[in-house]
Parts: C-alpha cells; sequence; structure tokens
C-alpha cells in the first residue's frame, strides 16, 4: 500500500491536517480521521447522497473523492452549518417542518439544500425536488422537505 | 398538548448533525467485522478452506464450533441457526458461516474473499410454485362459499402476484458488541440499529446461554428500520457479540449496502387466486381467495405475516360466504421477513385490484361497486368480527373521489385519451383497512409494560423498549404523558431504549407503539400521579411548577419511584387461533387513497402526477408527524407499485445496489395530499389508533387502478408493474 500523505484541508472554517493515505475516501477521512461524524454513508457509490458535502463550492458525494484529490480544499458538513448553538434556517426549517424523521439522510439533504438555495434563491416546488434528487430519503416522501426548503426560500424558516 | 402538532423531540440534534447512529460510535482498540456466506442456495458444507497470503493469525475467527450457547436464533419457530457448522444443510445463499474480525477493515474484505467453502450442492427450490413445504397454513371460514356459486349473477376470478421489495432504509444495518469476561459470568453488551431490543435480547440469552441481566441492549439512534430491522439484527447482534466475546475487544459489524440488500430480509413476495361471486344487483356473495407467501428458507415471522395477510384479504366488504386459504411456503432463497403492512399490502393488492376488474365486468363504475357492498357499524367481518364502531367508508371515499377530481378527470380522460396523443391519463383509488395491534392473542400474549419514573431533577422520564425509527414515538410518547400529568412536554424525557433500564413493552411493529404501548404510558403517568398523592407530595389541582418539586421531594425522600403498566386484554376481545374466528384486532384504521397517472405508450413510463391520501385513525396525536408518516409510507407504496424490483439469480439478489434497485427520488413524486377523518377509538390514549403501516396498503392497486383506467382492458395483475412488465402487457394486449 502507499505511503501516507499529509492532507491539509479547511473544513467548516477552521483549518486542519491528517495523516491518510492518499487513496482513502474523503467520508472515511472526516468521519474516522476528523471525527465529524454527521456526514453519513448510505451507499458507498455516489447514489443515496447522504455523505454529501460541499467542496470548494460544489457539492460532491465525499464516498466517492480519494483523499489526495481534496489536498488543500475547502469543505463545509453539516456540522459547520449552525454558528455556534444557533442553527441555520434551513436546520431550523427542517427541525419545524418534521423534515428530518429518522435523520439519516439529513445531514446530505440539508448541504443539497443550502446549495440549491445559493444557486437558485426563490426555487418552486419543481426546482426544489430536481434540485434534491441526488439525495434519497426513504422515510418522509420529500413533502415535509420540500416544505422546509420553500419556507426558508420566502425567508420564513419557522 | 394531544392533537397539536409539537416538535420532533429528537430533530435538534437530528438537524445538527448530532445523533448517535451505530457507526458514529467507536472504541480506539476496535475491531472490524466481516461475514462469510454460503454462495449456494441448497447444499451440505463440507470444509471452510483459507487461502493463501493472509495473515490469518491476526485474525480473530468464528465458526458454529465456538458458539457457547445454543447455535439457533429465538424466533417464533426456532430454525435458524447463526452460523452453518460444518456438516450442515445450508438452506440459501446468504447463509453465514463464518465471521472474521480484524483492525484493518481493507485486509478484512481481502480475508473475506480468500475464504472459499467446499459444498456439495443439492436441488434447489427457488419457485414458491414447486414448493412442497409448508411453515403455515391459515383457513378462514365465514358461510358456504361453494354454495353460491352456481346461483351468481356474475363470477370473476384472476390471479395476482407481488414480487419482492427491499426496505433500503437509507443506514444499512450495524451493531457494536462488547463482551466483558467475568470470573463466572460473561456480559454482553451490544449496541445497535434495531426495532425490538427485547428479540435481540432474547437471541443473545440463548446464544450464550447466559441469564437475562447479563445481556444488555442498546438502541442508537436507527436510520429507518420499517421492518427491515425486526429480525434480522438479532442475527448480527449475535455475529458482532460472538467477535467481541472470542476477540476480547469491542467489535464493530457495519453491513455495507450490498450486503445490507442482498442478505437481510425482503418483503414477501405473493401469489393470489380470487374469485368472486355477485348477485344481478352488484351485491357480494362469495369470496374464495388462496393466498400464498413465499417465505424464504426459515420460518422467521412468516406465520404472523401470513395471519395479517390473511385476515386483510377480503377488505372492507361485507360478504356472507367467504373462504381464506392462506399458506406461508419455504424456498431456498434468503427468508422474506417483516416490512410495513406485514402481508396486508400483499392481499389487499389482489382484492383492491380485483374490485376493479369485476366493476368492469359487471359495467358498474368502481365507486359504485364498493359502495354498494361497503361493511357498515353491526357488520362482521371474515373472522367474524362484529363492527363497533360507526365507520363510514362511503363517505371517506367520495372526500377522497372529490380531492382528486375523480368525476370529472375521468370523463376528461377519456376524451383525452381517444386521440392519438402518446400520453395516456387515468385516475383510480382504492378502500382498505389495517388492523392496529398484534392479530389475535398477540397483545395478551406479550403482556407488555411501560413505566413512569420520577427524575431527581423534577421531571419525569417515559419507559419503554418502543424504538424511535424516525416515525416520531419519543414526540408522541412524550405529549401522552405530558398530557396526562398536566406539564409541559419538556418536563418529560424518553428513555433511551436500554434493557437494563426500559420494561419490555413489546416489539415496535404492527402499528400498535401510539395505539398499545401509548395507552401503557398514559396508565403509567396516572398511576405516577396517583402514587404522589397518596404519599403527600401533591394535591390537585397543581400548576407544573408544583408538580416538579414534587417530584423532587418525593425523589430525595424515597429515590427515584417508578410505576409501570402492563397490557391486559379488554374482557370483550375474543379470539380463537384455532378456527381464525373472532376479534382479529382491537380496532381498524381505514381510508381510500386516489392517484392520478400518465403513461407513456411509447416508453411505458409511467408518472405519478397527483395523489391523495385519506384516513381514518381515531384521534390524531401529532398531526405534522402524522402527516409524515402517511407520505412516506405512500412514497414506499408507489415505489413497490412501479418500480421497486428485485431481481433473483440462482437465489440471490443480483441487482443489490442502490443504482440498479430504483426508490423513488424527490422527482419521482407529486405532493402527496394527506388529509384525516377524525373518529376517537377507546382502545387508544385519547382515542389514537394505529397508523404506521397503513399507507403501505393503499397506493399499489390505487396506482394501478389508474393505470388500467388510462389503458383500458389490460391484465395489470402485478407490481412492481415496471416499464418491461408493463411493455410485455402492452404487447399481449395488441396481438
Ligand atoms: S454514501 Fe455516498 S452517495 Fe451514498
Ligand atoms: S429521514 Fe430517514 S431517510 Fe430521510
Amino acid at each position: 500500500m502507499a505511503e501516507k500523505i499529509l492532507l491539509r484541508l479547511t473544513v467548516n472554517g477552521e483549518p486542519r491536517a491528517v495523516e491518510v493515505f492518499p487513496m482513502a475516501r474523503l467520508v472515511d477521512v472526516l468521519r474516522e480521521d476528523l471525527k465529524l461524524t454527521g456526514t453519513k454513508e448510505g451507499c458507498g457509490e455516489g447514489e443515496c447522497g447522504a455523505c454529501t458535502i460541499r467542496m470548494d463550492g460544489r457539492i460532491v458525494n465525499s464516498c466517492l473523492i480519494p483523499a489526495i484529490q481534496a489536498q488543500g480544499s475547502v469543505l463545509l458538513t453539516v456540522e459547520g452549518l449552525a454558528t455556534g448553538e444557533e442553527p441555520h434556517a434551513l436546520q431550523s426549517a427542517f427541525h419545524h417542518h418534521n423534515g428530518a424523521q429518522c435523520g439519516f439522510c439529513t445531514p446530505g439533504m440539508l448541504i443539497a439544500a443550502e446549495d440549491l438555495l445559493r444557486r437558485c434563491p426563490n426555487p418552486d416546488e419543481a426546482q426544489i425536488r430536481e434540485g434534491l434528487s441526488g439525495n434519497l430519503c426513504r422515510c418522509t416522501g420529500y413533502v415535509k422537505i420540500v416544505d422546509a426548503v420553500k419556507a426558508v426560500a420566502e425567508g420564513r424558516p419557522a | 398538548m394531544i392533537g397539536n402538532s409539537a416538535i420532533r423531540k429528537e430533530g435538534r440534534a437530528k438537524v445538527l448533525g448530532r445523533s448517535r447512529y451505530t457507526d458514529d460510535k467507536t472504541f480506539r482498540c476496535v475491531l472490524h467485522g466481516a461475514t462469510v456466506r454460503s454462495d449456494v442456495p441448497h447444499g451440505i458444507l463440507k470444509a471452510i478452506r483459507f487461502g493463501e497470503g493472509i495473515p490469518w493469525k491476526e485474525f480473530t475467527i468464528v465458526t458454529a464450533q465456538d458458539i457457547p450457547g445454543e447455535n439457533i436464533v429465538a424466533a417464533i419457530v426456532p430454525d435458524q441457526p447463526f452460523l452453518v457448522p460444518v456438516g450442515g444443510e445450508i438452506h440459501h445463499a446468504e447463509e453465514p458461516v463464518l465471521l472474521l474480525a480484524h483492525p484493518d477493515k481493507y485486509l478484512l474484505e481481502k480475508a473475506r474473499r480468500a475464504i472459499s467453502l467446499d459444498v456439495e450442492e443439492l436441488p434447489a427450490t427457488l419457485d414458491v410454485a414447486s414448493s412442497d413445504r409448508v411453515f403455515k397454513e391459515i383457513n378462514i371460514l365465514h358461510g358456504d362459499v361453494d354454495s353460491i356459486w352456481a346461483q351468481a349473477a356474475h363470477v370473476v376470478e384472476a390471479d395476482y402476484r407481488t414480487e419482492a421489495q427491499e426496505h433500503l432504509y437509507i443506514e444499512p444495518n450495524g451493531m457494536l458488541a462488547i463482551v466483558a469476561h467475568g470470573d463466572h459470568q460473561d456480559q454482553v453488551t451490544v449496541c445497535g440499529s434495531l426495532q425490538c431490543p427485547y428479540y435481540v435480547h432474547k437471541a443473545l440469552v440463548h446464544l450464550f446461554n447466559l441469564p437475562g441481566d447479563k445481556v444488555r441492549i442498546i438502541q442508537m439512534d436507527t436510520g429507518g428500520a420499517f421492518g427491515g430491522k425486526e429480525d434480522y439484527p438479532s442475527l448480527i447482534a449475535g455475529h458482532a457479540a460472538l467477535l467481541a466475546w472470542k476477540a476480547g475487544k469491542p467489535v464493530k459489524l457495519i453491513y455495507d449496502r450490498e450486503e445490507d440488500m442482498a442478505a437481510t430480509t425482503k418483503r414477501h413476495p405473493s401469489r393470489t387466486h380470487v374469485k368472486a361471486a355477485f348477485d344481478a344487483n352488484g351485491l357480494l356473495l362469495g369470496l374464495d381467495v388462496d393466498f400464498t407467501l413465499d417465505a424464504g428458507a426459515y420460518a422467521t415471522l412468516s406465520s404472523v405475516v401470513l395471519s395479517r395477510g390473511a385476515i386483510h384479504a377480503g377488505g372492507v366488504y361485507r360478504c356472507p360466504n367467504t373462504r381464506i386459504h392462506a399458506r406461508a411456503m419455504a424456498t431456498n432463497t434468503p427468508p422474506s421477513g417483516a416490512f410495513r403492512g406485514f402481508g396486508a399490502p400483499q392481499s389487499l393488492f389482489a382484492l383492491e385490484r380485483h374490485m376493479d376488474v369485476c366493476a368492469a365486468k359487471l359495467g358498474l363504475d368502481p365507486a359504485e361497486l364498493r359502495r354498494r357492498n361497503f361493511l357498515k357499524l353491526g357488520d362482521t367481518t371474515a373472522t367474524g368480527q362484529l363492527l363497533k364502531e360507526d365507520v363510514d367508508l362511503a363517505g371517506l371515499m367520495d372526500r377522497t373521489l372529490a380531492d382528486i377530481g375523480y368525476t370529472e378527470k375521468r370523463k376528461l380522460f377519456a376524451a383525452a385519451n381517444e386521440t392519438d396523443t402518446p400520453i395516456k391519463r387515468g385516475v383510480g383509488f382504492s378502500v382498505f383497512m389495517h388492523g392496529c395491534g398484534f392479530t389475535g392473542s398477540g397483545e395478551s400474549y406479550l403482556a407488555s409494560v411501560a413505566g413512569v419514573e420520577g427524575l431527581a431533577d423534577g421531571r419525569v422520564a417515559v419507559l419503554a423498549a418502543s424504538t424511535e425509527i424516525g416515525q416520531g414515538k419519543d414526540t408522541v410518547f412524550s405529549q401522552i404523558a405530558a398530557q396526562a400529568l398536566k406539564i409541559p412536554m419538556d418536563m418529560v424525557e424518553v428513555a433511551q431504549p436500554d434493557t437494563k433500564v426500559v420494561p419490555d413493552s413489546g416489539p415496535t411493529v404492527a402499528s400498535r407503539s401510539t395505539m398499545v404501548v401509548g395507552h401503557l404510558v398514559e396508565d403509567a403517568a396516572y398511576a405516577f400521579k396517583q402514587a404522589l398523592i397518596q404519599q403527600g407530595f401533591l394535591t390537585e389541582p397543581y400548576a407544573p411548577e408544583v408538580f416538579r418539586e414534587a417530584v423532587k421531594r418525593s425523589h430525595a425522600r424515597l429515590g427515584s419511584m417508578k410505576c409501570y403498566a402492563q397490557y391486559h386484554n379488554p374482557p370483550h376481545i375474543v379470539w380463537d387461533d384455532k378456527t381464525y374466528q373472532g376479534d382479529a384486532y382491537p380496532t381498524f384504521s381505514w381510508a381510500c387513497y386516489a392517484a392520478e397517472v400518465a403513461v407513456d405508450t411509447v416508453t411505458y413510463e409511467v408518472k405519478v402526477e397527483d395523489f391523495v391520501a385519506n384516513q381514518e385513525v381515531g384521534r390524531v396525536i401529532n398531526p405534522v408527524l402524522a402527516a409524515g408518516q402517511i407520505e412516506g409510507g405512500v412514497a414506499q407504496g408507489i415505489g413497490w407499485a412501479l418500480w421497486e424490483n428485485v431481481e433473483w439469480k440462482h437465489g440471490r439478489m443480483a441487482n443489490n445496489q442502490m443504482t440498479n434497485y430504483i426508490i423513488p427520488t424527490s422527482m419521482d413524486l407529486p405532493r402527496i395530499r394527506v388529509g384525516f377523518l377524525e373518529n376517537p377509538h377507546p382502545a387508544g390514549p385519547s382515542g389514537a389508533k394505529g397508523l404506521g403501516e397503513l399507507p403501505m396498503d393503499g397506493p399499489a392497486p390505487a396506482t394501478l387502478n389508474a393505470l388500467q383506467n388510462a389503458l383500458g382492458p389490460l391484465r395489470l395483475d402485478e407490481v412492481p408493474m415496471t416499464p418491461e412488465r408493463l411493455m410485455d402487457r402492452m404487447e399481449v394486449a395488441r396481438g
């Protein structure tokens, strides 16, 4: 196996450095090396979106990214959405609208929703559904998730 | 409190990414576990071979020989081993044979692949139709159906089938086990993703041959279950614990998606023959249903799934002569298991499709045929259960049809479908019920317990083994206890299900948590208040702060005070397991669902464009959480109806990846429109009934009935009705 590399990242605004194998999956680096277990793994093959994070301004499935590809990048995970104890508007809206049932898709869904609202601040229902279609949820039937995103877009998260 | 949409109690932790699921918990010295499986569907295990190039000495290796207690999973029928021993019989291709543990996940996977098995293959039964081994057979007889055929104006019969469905909870199964070796006895602790802590507890007590207090099972936050974490977790917990016991270190056994899909249980495939007789006025005279479930290799929960399927096979119709013959058959496929609806979606699919087929034969609108035959107050069901509640099925149906615009749309679509547009539209519906709680004598046999405990800080804790699996149990139990104690919800904690702390409230299944266990929580809360009053700590009326002080004082004086309530069968509920006659359920939830579909007759793709789900579930304790349950269930039902197809290859799931087993995305579904009609029922707390499984029953027949409306006479007899199957049916119809 290859030698470990020193991986330098900015995660949720903080500089981090860890020694990892170059082909380690970014999801494992986050969860195991950086102890950021908010990001989830549901499939490991880029299908479910549970491992969605933002990397250098774009959302990616962290289960598909080898560590070496993330060298020097800026990452946002679910833990970085809140400001201290103050939840992000999307987090409040998911909470108040019952957008999280079992909660396992939620971290990835929140990152995808945040990205959607950045790209498209006033989405209609079809745009929300399209924007979240890379994130599978088995519990909600998506209605309450769509409602939560809509509420934030309309400026009334709770 | 009750009836308002209190916000999900554990929701904040979930949105902040702070919930702790099984794989989020770890120890520095943890080993990772892996399972070696059989590979062939039927045979005798002759030998296990360890390949070259692996440092086997570094591995913890467990085979059947190592098992300290019984090598059998304690269940309704004890027939499934934890590990097949050398010399033993392999019954399906995913059967566990050997366990491995190592600190390095990558080396572990390499080692797993380096093990090969010598198996003497035996002929396998892979098709339920060729099985002759019966796990369970049920006959329900009401009147004399054979006397009816000759005198009936119409007799309509047809065959229906439903295929396996994968639960696809987004969190795969996983367990973390720790075994402390004691001087006399070991202490086994397992934390995991599971629905029923006491099922796992029982399985491990037998596996290790330990007293109950030496086995502790803790439910971690669980990322969805839907029945899929009801019985299989007993195996995974047993495997993790065996490895931890042998290694002397904590072991994590987390399935990846492919293993989870291939090896764990699925919805039972079904085959149903329905024969119905009507008089000249469209009144149902006789119903003969033959219902077969493919149970897979072991009995697991199949007898109870079959029972629910059989009881629901007669649907919501009055019928003087009914015969339901049901069997669960063995095949050499991985065992089928519990999945939301538990047999009822299968038999109700057949019946509710058949009602539309009959309506067409009789020249009646499907709504009219149903209206003439609905059960009413004072009628009896196929099991002879007298309906004591004033159910208004016609009202429920009329409201649903109005909501979806049934009459106008049928006219509109009929005209549009006449043109040469490739997109054909249709609207269809289903009417159905779901029995709440366990079938028949199940609840009195379980005799569940729940409790309320006073805490040092003046709050109370609800003690119950019911698990939060996304449905909102923590919130609903808090609401129920808070209402009974006249305190705000934030003064109620809900204890984490941990067999060391909570009593056995029975499994979290069968739409029973709110209605049955919730009722026990309510009773325990009243008992707790009564105890505070009797001991002189509290007098009524009181303000919440006074209550808090009273609990604090009682705690300081007497230590933690706990009050429990136990389930007792109400005397008016009578059930005979031998004849299958009596009160099958304390009560039913009732529903009518309607779907509007658009079919592309070039690509055979079906889109559900509108969906209305109206139900009567007694008093709704938390409307927002309840709607969330219905929406999620409908999504699973639509997925089962159209896309979710398990492909089998020599007894194994061939498409065990999310890439090729397709569940609905946000783009595949319409906004599901949910409505509740309230009719409080005394069986539940403040009149609540069960609702978790109900939404799985209706979408498949409603969707296929809508397809029928869009496409005209066509053999729409199977779910999932994938584009391939639809193409096949349409080509046959075109000749
Ligand atoms: S875990 Fe990465 S997409 Fe599913
Ligand atoms: S809330 Fe359970 S998967 Fe989305």
